[in-house]
């Protein structure tokens, strides 16, 4: 009985929290350019707006094309109920659970990936290729970040990995997640999530032919997974498990709001990377996860 | 201390990965100049008690490898409009991935090195080897000449940082002298790009091939 | 006191040179500082000081053996850059011949160093000062050759200056005190830590190897040979070669008495062959012949590099041959210069009949021709002729078979384009520059008697110069 009743005020939380974020980096952004900007609960409009209109569907595209969002959606959700809440531990917790969400992530992938092919149009294959190149890179940055912080906690389960190790490798790591967690999320200087222009978009690309419920799924789950790699990246820097529980939620909480913020600067301060310097960055974030490592390996050694 | 020189040390092998894959030169040249400072305030911390012939050999090298020598090369710079070295024979990506894959392979071999014990767990000879394998890339896959001239630099402060293994048993007039030789024959490097800007009107070396058999 | 002065002196005249106001004038401190330079180092050739085991800078056995060459070499250059200077009038020659004499005297510094760190400051200062020298003439060309040898040179000198390091480290580590002077280092022999020699001497080997431009390190050396003003290319040929030489010969002396002298002497033999190697290939396919003679430098330093692997009397022979070859090399380079000018062209495409135009100069040309390409009777023959019996009482047979291959193919290539530039019928444009810049007494001189000191060298041998190289030996070979 508990069991159900945490795992559904887990959902509630994951689900209903997660649009509050691009609202807060969009505040950002407009606070720092100096403009009002629209409201934090814009997305939660966007939402309910887009649940009540209809499809329109292709006469080409098969049942993926609503298949896809679905799977993506279910596969973040389940990513994000397998993240331990700091004090509060994971719902479910077994030997490689780090393993499954790296895998969940990349089945989401798969399904935006998919529906998006299913239009079979130029634009969205354009957007799909270049999401999909980006990822390898990134998926690769990702895996070393898990690596490391399993190296470091001699452990493959989310819960005893996420005990974050302090002093340089901190830092290398925390700055590596923060650029993949940009790249993942489709933010500047990758991505521009406010493009117009069809050539230079990337997600945005991809979802140009869905719309109604499917359209507010995608629009969801990416939020979804925006909130659970700002938790993934606090919880591994910030060493939680040296807080009482609810110092520790105001923590995490507060952690959270600051890398939102961080991200809403970025995206002020920087402009948008030409494509073909795009793979430099992401070596960068390799590398910086993988030097990640390397302390903690040697830490462990010593 | 000791955990202070490889903090500095470990932002010397930061920036020889920032020297790698920035394609502007103005980063490069401030890459550059930040890690001669790092390393040269490095004979400060090494020391045990204060002498002042070390102190005016620091501070002289923070002055020309941060100040002077950065001064020539953005004037060169400007001198010949460039901002970017483009098209270089090793691309960034690959130049970054040697960088780091060489920092992590000297990492590796400093351990299997013969060492004293108080280098032992001192970043030092990593770091020594880190910065010359760098100013080799740099040297091989950059095809302008300022970008070549850090390159240069950037190997000789690798050397430097070694030569600081010999700090208590080297006489410091041989270091100045060194450092004399060094200066100049940057100096002397600065002079010639310009001149080669002059009869070039570039400071692409790809261009310097007149001579060949 | 004299080690300083052959130090001092030429530093002072370049001082003097720098303030001297008239242009026309000032060359001819060439000469007198080069003259009493030489006296100087000759009168200390016979009559040796005694030396003083801990000074840093000392005119010792090894210095003995070879500084006299380097200096006769700069006196004949310094004769021949009066006249030189002459027909350059429209270029101010106040950094030219202040820098001359500079180099000079940190040449004498660099022979006489007996600690890692003074010798090499004076490399550096040597490989510094050569550089407005070699873009005397001031076209692109010359710039391109200045910039080549200033990346790559500085590069290696680099690189040496880490091998110095790395053997003060080998002797930290073996619980000496880490004090590179040569004697220190050489008691302290099996001591030093092995690995940390072994990386010394690769880093020292490429380092100096640069200077001297062995192969694969040679690149620079065509370009700045070919653009440098013949005097130029002469010291830098057999004076600056030299001072790299006796650093490399000084440090594998070290090497040997720490245990590994087996494998340098391996490196030496193979770097040397494929410098030879290397070097014979490019003389068959070069066509301008202020080319051919960098890489005729390449090949004689590929023998240094093989005599120097071959044990005592290898490094005998060396040292007879660093003689010869400064010497024959000196009167090529300056005969050339001559050819150069007069024909207003460098390559056997645009050159011919030199014989018509320059008749000394070309006749002094094709002597030197022989003697470089190690024809008898002159030196190189003799000092080639001891390496090879060096290399064969060391049982090396593949190594001599290979030196002697290379030699082969070495004469085919200089003489390809020797008698190609001085046959035939001079073109047009050969005839029209010659008349402007005609051989004279003073251009004909120098180089007819450095072929002359070459022959001297080759026929009778100074008894003197052979003691000094066997003590040069025994200083290398400490016997226990």
């Amino acid at each position: 009985m508990i069991v159900i009743v945490e795992t559904i005020a887990r959902l509630a939380g994951w689900l209903l929290l997660a649009p509050l974020l691009p609202g807060i980096i969009n505040k950002v952004k407009a606070w720092v350019a100096g403009r009002r900007g629209p409201p934090v609960l814009q997305l939660y409009y966007d939402l309910g707006r887009l649940w009540q209109r209809g499809v329109v569907l292709s006469s080409l595209a098969s049942p993926g094309f609503i298949a896809g969002p679905a799977v993506a959606w279910v596969a973040i959700v389940g990513a994000a109920l397998l993240l331990p809440l700091g004090p509060a531990g994971a719902l479910l917790s077994f030997r490689g659970d780090a393993l499954l969400v790296i895998y969940l992530l990349a089945l989401a992938r798969f399904g935006t990936a998919w529906a998006a092919m299913e239009t079979g149009s130029a634009f969205e294959g354009m957007g799909t290729a270049r999401e999909v190149s980006y990822a390898v890179l990134a998926e690769a940055a990702i895996i070393t970040a898990m690596l490391t912080l399993s190296v470091h906690a001699q452990s493959i389960t989310l819960v005893e990995m996420l005990t974050p190790a302090s002093g340089v490798g901190a830092v290398l790591l925390g700055a590596g997640l923060f650029t993949v967690l940009l790249v993942e999320n489709c933010r500047v200087p990758f991505d521009d999530p406010n493009t117009h222009l069809e050539l230079t978009m990337i997600h945005e690309a991809m979802i140009l032919d869905h719309s109604g419920p499917p359209l507010a799924a995608i629009l969801h789950g990416a939020s979804v997974k925006l909130l659970l790699f700002v938790v993934l990246l606090t919880e591994s820097v910030v060493p939680l498990g040296h807080f009482s529980g609810p110092v520790a939620c105001a923590v995490l909480a507060l952690g959270v709001l600051t890398v939102t913020v961080g991200v809403g600067l970025v995206e002020s301060l920087l402009a948008r990377l030409a494509f073909r310097r795009v793979p430099l960055l992401l070596t960068t974030a390799i590398l910086l996860c993988l030097f990640a490592l390397l302390v903690a390996w040697k830490g462990g050694a010593a | 201390m000791n955990s202070m020189v490889n903090l500095l040390i470990g932002l010397a092998m930061g920036l020889n990965l920032i020297a790698l894959a920035s394609s502007r030169l103005p980063a490069l040249i401030t890459a550059m100049a930040v890690q001669g400072m790092a390393l040269g305030a490095m004979p400060l911390l090494l020391e045990h008690h204060f002498d002042w012939m070390v102190s005016l050999v620091a501070v002289c090298t923070i002055a020309g490898k941060g100040f002077v020598i950065p001064y020539l090369l953005r004037r060169a710079m400007r001198a010949a409009n460039i901002e970017r070295d483009m098209e270089p024979t090793i691309g960034y990506v690959p130049s970054l991935l040697l960088g780091a894959g060489g920092t992590i392979a000297v990492v590796a071999m400093a351990r299997a090195l013969p060492l004293l014990p108080e280098h032992a767990g001192s970043l030092m000879v990593p770091g020594a080897l880190a910065s010359v394998l760098t100013g080799f890339v740099l040297l091989i896959g950059r095809t302008k000449a300022i970008s070549q001239v850090c390159g240069y630099l950037i190997l000789e402060n690798g050397i430097y940082l070694f030569g600081l293994l010999l700090i208590h048993v080297t006489p410091l007039f041989v270091e100045a002298g060194i450092l004399l030789d060094l200066t100049v024959g940057v100096f002397v490097i600065g002079i010639i790009v310009d001149r080669i800007q002059r009869a070039f009107d570039t400071l692409d070396t790809r261009k310097l091939t007149t001579l060949h058999e | 006191m004299k080690p300083y002065l052959l130090i001092a002196l030429p530093l002072a005249g370049a001082v003097v040179a720098a303030f001297w106001p008239s242009d026309r004038t000032r060359p001819w401190l060439l000469p007198v500082v080069g003259a009493l330079h030489a006296a100087l180092c000759i009168w200390m050739l016979i009559c040796p000081p005694p030396l003083q085991h801990d000074a840093w800078l000392a005119f010792d056995p090894l210095a003995r053996a070879v500084l006299p060459a380097v200096s006769l070499l700069f006196l004949v250059c310094a004769a021949y850059g009066v006249p030189y200077l002459r027909t350059r009038v429209e270029r101010p020659n106040r950094v030219f011949v202040a820098l001359l004499l500079t180099m000079l005297g940190l040449m004498s510094a660099g022979h006489q160093a007996r600690h890692l760190g003074l010798l090499w400051i004076a490399t550096e200062g040597v490989t510094l000062a050569a550089i407005p020298l070699l873009h005397f003439t001031g076209t692109p060309h010359a710039f391109e050759a200045t910039w080549k040898y200033l990346l790559v040179g500085g590069t290696g000198i680099a690189l040496s200056l880490l091998g110095s390091f790395c053997l003060g480290y080998a002797s930290l580590h073996g619980g000496g005190n880490g004090d590179l002077t040569f004697t220190t280092l050489m008691q302290q022999g099996a001591g030093l830590s092995r690995p940390w020699v072994l990386t010394a001497w690769v880093l020292v080997l490429v380092g100096y190897g640069t200077k001297m431009g062995l192969a694969p390190m040679h690149t620079w050396k065509p370009d700045a040979y070919g653009e440098a003003p013949g005097i130029v290319g002469a010291l830098l040929a057999g004076g600056v070669t030299t001072v790299a030489f006796t650093a490399i010969l000084r440090v594998h002396a070290v090497v040997a008495l720490a245990g590994d002298g087996a494998i340098a002497d391996r490196t030496l033999l193979a770097i040397g062959l494929f410098s030879m190697l290397i070097a014979a290939l490019f003389l068959l396919g070069t066509r301008d012949f202020k080319r051919m003679l960098a890489y005729s430098s390449v090949e004689h330093m590929g023998i240094l590099a093989v005599g120097a692997g071959l044990g005592a009397a290898g490094v005998w022979a060396a040292l007879f041959h660093v003689w010869a070859n400064s010497l024959t090399k000196g009167a090529l380079f300056l005969s050339a210069g001559t050819i150069r000018r007069a024909a207003g062209a460098r390559t056997m495409d645009e050159v011919r009949g030199m014989s018509a135009l320059t008749p000394y100069s070309a006749a002094i040309f094709v002597a030197g021709m022989f003697a470089v390409t190690a024809c008898p009777p002159f030196g190189p023959f003799f000092s080639e002729l001891s390496v090879i019996r060096a290399a064969f009482e060391a049982k090396h047979y593949w190594a001599a078979a290979m030196f002697l291959g290379c030699l082969l193919f070495v004469f085919f290539g200089i003489t390809r384009v020797v008698f190609a530039i001085v046959d035939g019928r001079p073109h047009a444009r050969n005839i029209e520059t010659s008349r402007r810049y005609a051989e004279t007494l003073g251009t004909i001189l120098p180089p007819l008697v450095l072929l002359g000191i070459s022959l001297w060298l080759g026929i009778s041998t100074p008894s003197v110069l052979r003691t000094a190289w066997t003590e040069a030996v025994a200083q290398l070979f400490p016997t226990p």
